[in-house]
């Protein structure tokens, strides 16, 4: 029976105890967590995913630096009635380059996965400075001082190295070009050949409708237009994505 | 020389910090930097002045170390009422959305300072105070460590206010519960790291043979957010002198990442550590010992072990893989045995002095502690069921089950714990008014009532909303429309919030009071006043 | 066979049972007769002073 006397020693000696409880609370999070950095379904790449171009990051900063997460999900669930009112079904790998995740966890808003393309630039510009104009049900707090704030073209590069770092993609050239490619995404008057021979599918705009400045709101609204708009899901394979 | 240390290192930090706002890349950062040099240098301004040079009094190794708790039970009630105040002003933005300011008094920058405020600042410093006074307690030793655990408590304060000025200035990662950003986090390990030192270093001196079950909970509770903690926050600076960082996940990794982060904040932070003070303090007011203590090691065990897997409940049907839905979902559900195992040995303690209840508003706080705990353990595994999580997820019902737990288990709980110490500490006979407590409970009770109703009705209604067809197949409802159907809802939760919000401020009153060594002239709990004019006649 | 179908049937077996036996085992361990008394004890160490 010496390993029930073994029982009282856990119960008196504070450091056993420590190590045990730690290693009771480890389990369950190595199980979980580890196979997802090695399963098929978690890691594969589908056609289209590229990483932000330098706007749209920029864009994403912002998205994140106001906590939209707190009533916007980015996360379509696999049901009628989502799929209807959104659209396809949100893919692992349209995420994948998503340094932290936004899938949120509240729809005090609708669902912004897909919102890319579905509305015009005015119609965002508009809806930010003030929401209710547009959408008289709304209580989405109003964002007007973004579109009088210029956007920080310096942080350009040093906020794709980061993400290079974590894994990112981005290529030197992406890195060096990074402000420039920022200037160039919101005026379409520049010269974007470049520009779009390293993001595929870049959208050129002058989003916030301002020529004068590079805004903030033109970032936030360039982020906005390109949600869930990289997949095309008319060659999409289905059964390649089933979960 | 009297805070000698301390004076260094609050200067140091001051003079680094203000490298910082010089050098800054980004805006947020250099006005983040500016805000924590005006703090460290106020503070160490006030130490210099508090300095001096005489020989200090040893000190007497034998009593305990109350002061550092005493500073803990005030802020407690400090970070409560502000937790609450700030709750209260989010819901009412949402029901009158012209109440934003942008942009930094706007929701999504709002919303962080109340969870957070509430959470880390209320909840954590009432744990790290009651953890003081139990570990001491049930020890019988001298906290370990002397001024550190001064860096503990004036440590954690200045993350909470990094934390919260970080939010309204728009530094956060946007990762629910883990919002503040790298250096921050940083700050954090260091105090949190400083905490164990105290706390094991405490236990490992102690002068009783065993190690009492509630330090048993607050000791996982530390280590296990320390492992949590560092491992969602790994990130990488876009600078070392910007406020911007990169999580070193993505995706679905970093979902699942953040949400076993996520729910073991609630497992770790807002359970564990405050069942340690049920077994502690309800054995204490009711002056019985707890019912069945070998229970309590079973709960221990299998409560720590369960709850770690629970985290992908809160990502039903979304990209993460279905064996980890179904895992996080099984767990969820064994959850409920030691959860309600916990309750049961919690409440059970109470037999044969049942008639507390009526006459100590203490325990009734702690027995409506207990019920609500029992309720939101019910209603958790319930939630992660797939086809319930399918209506219930994204909508209010999240809201209303975090607010049954919340205000009903931590809140009262807490509640009770700060009116048994607030005498205990400041060496008074007892409160300077019991019937104020009373009134507290009630304040509360109905505040909670009022919230999680609204909040059920607002969610379900906004799910069946969302998913309602009509004869020719088409959504009848659009998004627009499913949100001014909230309206009432939302009117009706904030006027749950002031109630709850009332019986905080009136808490802050009596223990001002008790402070001051006051007592409330007034007739004992549970007794008959006599009728004017009829008093008693002795017999005949 | 795929790694995650054996991965899923040991899970649904052995991984099942030899944890609802740890379960149990703990259980027991805990309740042993022997345990009382140490447990009694241990259960009073909050009202013995302040």
């Amino acid at each position: 029976m010496s390993i029930l006397k073994n029982h009282s020693k856990l119960e008196k000696s504070a450091t056993l105890l420590l190590i045990t409880s730690l290693a009771v609370v480890t389990v369950g999070g190595i199980v979980e967590i580890a196979p997802l950095f090695y399963l098929q379904n978690t890691i594969e790449k589908v056609e289209g995913m590229r990483p932000y171009t330098p706007l749209e990051l920029a864009g994403r900063d912002i998205y994140v630096r106001e906590g939209c997460y707190a009533c916007h999900s980015q996360m379509i669930r696999p049901f009628r009635d989502e799929v209807e009112r959104y659209g396809h079904y949100s893919l692992a790998a349209e995420s994948m380059y998503d340094h932290s995740f936004q899938w949120g966890s509240k729809r005090t808003g609708p669902d912004l996965a897909r919102v890319g393309q579905r509305y015009s630039n005015e119609w965002h510009v508009q809806h930010l400075i003030e929401p209710r104009s547009v959408v008289p049900e709304s209580v989405m707090p109003s964002y007007a001082f973004l579109k009088d704030k210029p956007l920080d073209v310096r942080l350009a590069s040093i906020n794709l190295t980061a993400n290079r770092r974590v894994g990112v993609p981005y290529t030197e050239e992406m890195v060096a070009n990074a402000a420039a490619d920022m200037k160039a995404q919101a005026n379409p008057d520049a010269d974007s050949k470049a520009l779009e021979a390293r993001y595929p599918k870049v959208k050129v705009g002058n989003y916030d409708g301002n020529k004068e400045a590079l805004t903030e709101m033109d970032a936030l609204v360039a982020y906005l237009q390109m949600l869930g708009t990289l997949v095309d899901f008319s060659t999409y394979d289905e059964t390649a994505g089933y979960r | 020389m009297r805070y000698g240390l301390g004076i260094i290192l609050a200067g140091a930090l001051c003079y680094l910090t203000l490298m910082g706002a010089a050098f800054a890349v980004d805006e947020p950062f250099r006005q983040h930097m500016w805000i924590a040099v005006f703090v460290l240098a106020i503070f160490t301004i006030i130490l210099m002045r508090k300095t001096n040079f005489e020989p200090q009094a040893p000190v007497d190794e034998s009593a305990y170390m109350d002061e550092p708790i005493r500073y803990g039970v005030i802020a407690t009630v400090f970070w409560g009422v502000v937790g609450f105040l700030v709750g209260v002003f989010i819901a009412v933005q949402l029901a009158f959305p012209h109440l934003n300011f942008e942009p930094w008094l706007n929701f999504g920058r709002v919303r962080p300072l109340h969870t957070s405020a509430v959470i880390f600042a209320f909840g954590g410093n009432a744990l790290i105070a009651s953890s003081f006074y139990v570990v001491q307690r049930t020890c019988r030793a001298r906290l370990f460590g002397g001024d550190l655990v001064w860096f503990v408590f004036w440590g954690y304060q200045f993350f909470i206010i990094m934390a919260g000025t970080g939010y309204l200035l728009g530094i956060t990662q946007s990762r629910e519960y883990a919002e503040p950003e790298w250096y921050v986090d940083m700050w954090l390990t260091i105090v949190w790291v400083a905490y164990l030192v105290v706390f094991m270093g405490t236990l490992l001196r102690r002068r009783e043979p065993h190690i009492y079950v509630a330090n048993w909970f607050y000791l996982s509770f530390i280590i296990t957010i320390a492992m949590l903690h560092v491992i969602n926050n790994l990130a990488m600076p876009a600078s070392i002198v910007g406020s911007k960082s990169y999580s070193a996940f993505s995706g679905v990794q970093d979902a699942v990442t953040q949400w076993w982060y996520g729910h073991n904040a609630v497992a770790f932070f807002l359970t564990v550590p405050f069942l340690a003070m049920m077994y502690y303090f309800v054995p204490k007011q009711v002056d019985r010992p707890i019912y069945s203590y070998r229970l309590s090691i079973v709960h221990f065990w299998s409560i720590i072990f369960l709850y770690i897997w629970a985290g992908p409940h809160h990502l039903h049907y979304t990209a993460v893989p279905d064996w980890a839905q179904t895992l996080g979902m099984v767990f969820s559900i064994m959850l409920w045995m030691p959860s309600w195992g916990g309750m049961i040995n919690g409440l059970m303690t109470l037999s044969g002095a049942w008639d507390k209840i009526r006459t100590d508003p203490i325990v009734r706080l702690m027995v409506a502690a207990m019920a609500f705990y029992g309720m939101a353990t019910f209603e958790g595994p319930m939630l992660s069921i797939k086809s319930v999580n399918s209506l219930s997820h994204y909508t209010d019902w999240t809201i209303a089950h975090v607010h049954a737990g919340a205000l009903g288990w931590n809140g009262m709980i807490t509640f009770a714990a700060v009116y048994f110490l607030a005498p205990k500490l400041w060496g008074r006979d007892r409160l300077y008014s019991i019937r104020m407590v009373n009134w507290h409970f009630w304040l509360a009770t109905l505040g909670i009532v009022l919230y999680a109703s609204s909040m059920w009705v607002s969610g379900i209604m906004q799910g069946l909303m969302w998913r309602e067809y009509d004869e020719q197949g088409f959504l009848v409802y659009s998004f627009a429309e499913t949100v001014a159907a909230m309206h009432p809802y939302y009117v009706m939760r904030v006027s749950g919030g002031v109630f709850y919000l009332a019986g905080g401020l009136l808490m802050a009153w009596n223990v001002y009071q008790t402070i001051r060594g006051r007592v409330r002239k007034e007739t004992p709990m549970g007794m008959v006043l006599p009728t004017h004019g009829t008093a008693m006649k002795p017999a005949q | 066979m795929e790694t995650y179908t054996a991965m899923r049937h040991f899970a649904d077996s052995w991984g099942l049972l030899a944890m609802t036996l740890f379960f149990i085992g703990a259980v027991i361990f805990a309740f042993r007769p022997g345990s009382r008394s140490l447990a009694d004890e241990a259960a009073r160490i909050p009202l013995k002073d302040d």
